[in-house]
């Protein structure tokens, strides 16, 4: 392998990789590329997964190793890391705003989410407001944790009348 | 590893068989959402666990090659269905569970466990909630909901016994430590289902029979009916790719 290639050209290569349940960002904005080393052997990619049963994983890694061959590179191997654990605190400010923009609440910080099981199991826990992506309004209520893909819940806002969904917090 | 992936796999096919039938939509979508984080999870074990043995039997191969007698998860995981207070009541006596061994693997001696499941306790949060707040308001509910919660909490509190049975793999593990101390975790558990089934207005059963044999392999005659439907097209076309 050329000696010229560094692991910010390959970063450069994986932000084409887009998450394929969340177009709009790509797959090292979202924070699962975890790090890039290069070696005689090629390019090793280290990825976290973002919920454990995530059918996206799958394809992204494919996507990965597609991607990275369709430039040149041909040694790919993608390792997968639990630890630390993927969070979306990890999402930058500017993709924070990318979900905005396309009618998705970015998720608040995930320590608010809570782990204590007292507050987890009780009803009446305080949670923070998610603003309505629309018309930036904090009047707004959950529907439903449970959305179209595991990182989002379904909410509602009281002020404009949309439907919208919530990066949750994780 | 065997167990957390089997308690994992078989509940998360259980939830698995609402899909289509939940009773609102976002139910139906929350139970699949569940199923699916479950059946990740116990992915992730039983590649643990195949690796750990050394015979080369991938995640696939423990989950749809063996019979049910070498299943070695708790019986309670593998009871039908039932309605959907009794799925609920189920979930959520398993989900606290899962919650303190989770809460205690995370700082596991084995690297990758404890990684696994620092990953599987942030999702068991949502589940434990979900869980608990459709129990208070089904039991909280009206007579009838009040009524068919407390018939299943009834008919499951016999299965709640065995999450606790520690035998000679768990004391090792756990000195070495690697595994959850289940003895730990039961004062816990007991304080929650005790706070949560308060607030449900449902009587916590005072039967002290419990069932037992799960983790040896001992099931009752669901499993098998479970993994004939789990298993078949596994085992009709072994080896297919798609």
């Amino acid at each position: 392998m050329s000696s010229t290639v560094t692991k910010e050209a390959i970063l450069e290569i994986l932000s084409e990789v887009k998450d394929p349940e969340l177009p709009m960002i790509d797959v090292v904005e979202l924070g699962i590329v975890r790090d890039v080393v290069l070696d005689a052997e090629g390019i090793h990619v280290d990825v976290t997964p973002t919920y454990s049963g995530c059918p996206a994983m799958q394809v992204i890694e494919r996507e990965i190793v597609y991607m990275l061959n369709s430039h040149g590179f041909e040694n790919v191997t993608v390792h997968t890391i639990f630890s630390p654990p993927w969070t979306t605190d990890w999402l930058s400010e500017a993709t924070r705003r990318k979900l905005r923009d396309h009618g998705i609440a970015p998720p608040y910080l995930a320590a608010q989410a809570g782990s204590d099981i007292g507050e987890l199991v009780s009803l009446r826990r305080a949670r923070p407001a998610v603003e309505c992506p629309f018309c930036g309004s904090p009047n707004t209520e959950e529907k439903s944790e449970f959305g179209s893909t595991a990182c989002k819940a379904i909410h509602y806002c009281n002020n404009c009348h949309q439907p919208f969904d919530h990066f949750k917090a994780f | 590893m065997l167990r957390l992936g089997d308690d994992r796999l078989v509940l998360g096919h259980r939830l698995s068989e609402w899909c289509g039938h939940g009773p609102i939509l976002e139910e139906d979508i929350a139970l699949a959402n569940i199923a699916l984080d479950l059946i990740g999870q116990a992915n992730l074990y039983l590649k643990l666990a195949g690796e750990t043995e050394g015979n080369g039997r991938s995640e696939d191969t423990l989950a749809y090659f063996r019979d049910a007698v070498e299943y070695r998860n708790v019986q309670i995981v593998e009871l039908p269905n039932g309605d959907y207070a009794f799925t609920i009541a189920r979930q959520f006596l398993f989900d606290v569970f899962s919650f303190h061994v989770l809460e205690q693997l995370q700082g596991s001696a084995h690297r990758e466990l404890a990684g696994i499941a620092g990953k599987g306790f942030k999702e068991v949060r949502y589940h434990v909630r979900h869980s608990s707040e459709w129990l208070v308001r089904l039991g909280d509910g009206t007579d009838e909901s009040h009524a068919r919660a407390q018939k299943a909490v009834n008919d499951l509190w016999r299965f709640t016994g065995e999450m606790f049975e520690a035998d000679d793999i768990d004391r090792e593990i756990v000195s070495a430590g690697i595994g959850a101390d289940v003895g730990a975790i039961k004062p816990k558990w007991d304080g929650v289902v005790k706070d949560v089934l308060g607030r449900a207005t449902l009587d916590v059963p005072s039967d002290t029979f419990m069932m037992t044999g799960g983790r040896k392999g001992r099931h009752t005659e669901y499993l098998g009916h479970m993994l004939s439907e789990m298993q078949i097209v596994a085992r009709s076309y072994p080896g297919a790719e798609w």
